[in-house]
């Protein structure tokens, strides 16, 4: 039993990983208007990052203003565990009629798309802590990227003033409301990802009106 | 694979042309290759004589103007708005851009790849059709064209032409013509007049027009008794009708209306009644057509019935606004059009979000603009500031009627967003449930403030003071207005407080006299006009005439005005801050219009010498002002 388990240890991780470690050695470009971003958003059965699970994730493509509808990211988790409580908000149901797949084929999909590029996401720490848990039962460490969260961003934007409440927190209905972005398809997970990259943008050329920020600074934004 | 975003992008495509006549397997293949661009306002997509790109834009979201340089003067050719398409030239033959455009406002752009497209063009007429004439809407100035096919000219702002040919132009007239038969009885008629929603049908034989029947004619025929609702529509028409060709002109038009006397001109292929009718002209499409006139921009704002129309008139009134700065018109009556040109669309605003909510106002309310607005000094399209009042509750349905007005106040504020005011960056708006509240709630709401004197409330109290009523009832403002004179007299400090935040803005001018430019940030090197003039020498007239205890007047330069009346001693110096206010506004007004923003910030480089003495000399008066309130409050041990 021992043995079985320290050579498990000293197994080197499978090529996909290694594809991966070697794409985030790289730089990333020097401007953000030179520089892909992620922008994603997964849905889950709950809250809890050891009993709940990603059903399923949505990202796609941002490269200077633009978002590329050809070369999306939607995947569907073949769900292990369930959780009723939560169909009613995003009405994924446990008998989908969409191809799904597992964990371990979903971290491997992911990885390949994402490569170095920072992650975009509102309220990113969660969806990050869903991903690593995913990465944890799998062996496998955690991500490596760069990660932006939209609604530190938005926060930063306010003004400072005491008539605001410095610690509260924006959902993404709220910051997409006040930046008058359309809501719809709310609550998949490709639409979320989809309205989380709109944010960025606004946000972004708020800061950057001549595309000359360097990602470094924005990256120090939030 | 499925593709959310892309059936998404295809959802909002397939309700405008050309998409809607693609199958939905093309719909669904384009939508996969197509890529979302944002950009900011002020951005060039494309210029004239650029090597076509690989792609053409349909404009989701936004505005963008195409233009033609000539002889470095711009000519604007067309304005595109949310569902237009534009950079069609790669489509067809060419390989360079004939014209220029640019984003009027932040805009989200769908990018059709030529490749993909061009194919589903192929054998579709109907497209190819569209195609062309958006690329011919696209490139030639319709106010150049006679036709009376050009587009809505009350889509396109008028300056192209001069604003006294505008009555040369040919009548846009509406080509969907409501008839009936003679034997239709009124009663039929009238309701085809209400689902039509038409204040006019004619009454045709063989395709023919013979008669005419208005809301005038039911009104006085019917409605009086002397007629029966069950009589044949041929015995109340008016008959013979007008008819005109569609080539008539505006002037025309009207002439012939004020002739004989009527609100309604029919028209037919020759212009004789014996010819097709082929539409109508009505006294309002006329008033609608005429560009840049307060009198008929009002008139088109309370008849707008959707938030898109207003944004087009709302085009006009910046318009105007231009042609007043330009012909340089007295300040005074500049801000009290624009005044009641806002007033008039915040109050559509709030019926037409009122009118979607789904239950009446569950009991009275008042909608009150704060800020600018209040003060009737919001010329440009700057960030809106407001709050509702509501009569006080019974503690069991509070909580419904605060939902109720919340809920009515976000729709409002989103409006007004979509019509160019901005949201408040500190959130001081109706649809925040803070800025929602019942009558004693504000009062005490305000007390507590007055109690507490400390630099946020003082700026909250600040808002407070210029306050109008925009839609509702006004008793309920006018109550609140006395419970605030009231609670300052019994607190002394407050006033003081309120004086010493009056002066504790920055000064314009630095040491050696020179101007003080914002030294980080977005606006680096620009000099902050609001923060550094206007805001001061707004406070101070705000201060200044509360001692009088006077009410009602607002508005900066009218408070300066009444100060020089009331207090002979100091005549001059008020009566050159009410100049020198109307001097900032006008700065920033240019500004504003000049770079298509709030006008804030002023890039000290554009200006002329002249210019910058003449500003110097508002910041003396400023200055002056800021000595006398000084003295006045005996600041000088606080400072």
């Amino acid at each position: 039993m021992k043995t079985w388990f320290q050579r498990k240890q000293e197994n080197k991780y499978p090529e996909f990983w290694e594809a991966y470690i070697q794409s985030i050695s790289e730089d990333l470009p020097k401007l953000v208007s030179e520089t892909t971003f992620i922008a994603l958003d997964t849905e889950t059965t709950g809250f809890d990052l050891k009993e709940d699970r990603i059903l399923s994730i949505g990202a796609l493509k941002i490269f200077n203003g633009r978002i590329d509808t050809g070369n999306t990211l939607e995947l569907h988790l073949s769900q292990t565990h369930f959780n009723p409580k939560t169909v009613p908000i995003h009405g994924i149901i446990n008998q989908p009629n969409y191809k799904t797949i597992t964990e371990k084929e979903f971290i491997e999909q992911l990885l390949k798309y994402i490569g170095n590029a920072p992650i975009i996401a509102h309220h990113a720490s969660f969806d990050i802590s869903m991903i690593n848990a995913a990465l944890i039962r799998n062996n496998l460490p955690t991500l490596k990227n760069k990660v932006f969260d939209t609604m530190k961003f938005y926060k930063r934007g306010l003004i400072t003033s005491n008539f605001i409440d410095r610690d509260r927190s924006y959902s993404l209905d709220e910051v997409a409301e006040k930046l008058n972005i359309a809501l719809k398809d709310r609550h998949t997970a490709p639409g979320d990802a989809y309205i989380t990259a709109l944010i960025f943008l606004k946000l972004w050329r708020k800061w950057d009106k001549n595309r000359s920020l360097k990602t470094k600074s924005l990256l120090r934004l939030q | 694979m499925k593709n959310t975003i892309a059936v998404r992008i295809a959802d909002f495509l397939k309700s405008y042309p050309p998409f809607q006549l693609l199958s939905p397997a093309e719909l669904d293949r384009i939508s996969r290759e197509i890529t979302v661009q944002y950009n900011i306002k002020g951005e060039i997509l494309f210029s004239e004589g650029d090597p076509c790109l690989d792609y053409f834009f349909f404009l989701q979201q936004g505005a963008v103007e195409i233009f033609q340089t000539n002889d470095s003067a711009s000519i604007t050719l067309d304005r595109c708005d949310e569902g237009d398409l534009f950079g069609l030239r790669p489509l067809f033959a060419g390989d360079r851009y004939q014209i220029s455009a640019r984003t009027l406002e932040e805009c989200i752009l769908y990018l059709i790849p030529i490749e993909v497209f061009s194919p589903m063009i192929g054998s579709n007429t109907k497209i190819r059709e569209y195609l062309l004439q958006s690329l011919a809407s696209n490139t030639h100035s319709h106010f150049v064209t006679t036709s009376g096919k050009s587009a809505d000219p009350a889509d396109h702002p008028s300056s192209s032409l001069p604003p006294d040919l505008h009555e040369l132009k040919t009548v846009n007239y509406s080509k969907r013509l409501i008839s009936c038969e003679k034997s239709t009885t009124v009663k039929s008629l009238a309701e085809l007049m209400n689902t039509e929603k038409v204040g006019s049908v004619v009454i045709v034989e063989d395709e023919l027009p013979i008669g005419i029947v208005t809301d005038k004619d039911i009104r006085v025929k019917i409605a009086s008794g002397s007629w029966d609702i069950h009589t044949a529509v041929k015995d109340i028409m008016n008959s013979p009708v007008i008819c005109y060709p569609p080539a008539i002109t505006v002037a025309q038009a009207h002439l012939a209306m004020m002739k004989h006397g009527i609100s309604h001109l029919c028209i037919t292929q020759d212009g004789t009644p014996n010819t097709r009718a082929i539409g109508m002209v009505s006294e309002h499409d006329l008033i609608v057509s005429q560009g840049n006139n307060p009198y008929f921009l009002i008139k088109a704002i309370t008849r707008a019935t959707k938030t898109k129309q207003l944004k087009k008139i709302r085009r006009k009134v910046m318009h105007l606004l231009e042609q007043y700065m330009e012909s340089n018109l007295p300040m005074t009556h500049v801000s009290r059009i624009l005044f009641e040109l806002n007033d008039a669309t915040i109050k559509k605003c709030i019926e037409l979000s009122l009118a979607k909510m789904p239950a009446a106002p569950p009991c009275e309310f008042a909608w009150m603009s704060l800020g600018s607005q209040g003060r009737k000094e919001q010329l440009l399209h700057t960030d809106q500031d407001n709050a509702i009042v509501f009569e006080d509750q019974p503690l069991e349905t509070y909580k419904d009627t605060h939902e109720y007005f919340v809920t009515l106040a976000k729709a409002v504020n989103k409006r007004l967003l979509k019509l160019g005011f901005d949201y408040c960056p500190a959130d001081m708006m109706a649809g925040n449930p803070k800025w929602c509240m019942s009558e004693t709630q504000w009062k005490e709401q305000f007390t507590s403030w007055v109690q507490q004197p400390n630099e946020d409330n003082i700026l909250l109290c600040q808002v407070f003071f210029d306050y109008d009523i925009s839609y509702g009832t006004l008793s309920l403002v006018n109550s609140l207005g006395e419970h605030i004179f009231k609670t300052i007299k019994n607190y002394p400090l407050f006033i003081s407080n309120l004086a010493k935040s009056a002066i504790q803005n920055p000064s314009p001018l630095g040491f050696f006299r020179q101007f003080l430019l914002e030294s980080n940030g977005e606006h680096k090197d620009q000099f902050d006009l609001k923060k550094r003039a206007l805001i001061p020498i707004t406070d101070a007239a705000r201060l200044l005439i509360l001692n009088h205890e006077v009410k009602n007047i607002n508005n900066t330069f009218e408070r300066y005005d009444k100060l020089a009346e009331l207090e002979p001693n100091n005549r001059d110096l008020f009566l050159s801050a009410s100049y020198a206010t109307k001097v900032l506004l006008k700065f920033r007004t240019r500004q504003g219009l000049m770079n298509n923003d709030n006008g804030r910030y002023i890039d000290l480089k554009s200006l002329s010498k002249e210019e910058k003495i003449k500003l110097k000399r508002c910041f003396n008066t400023i200055s002056d002002i800021q000595d006398i309130i000084k003295l006045r409050y005996k600041l000088v041990n606080f400072l």
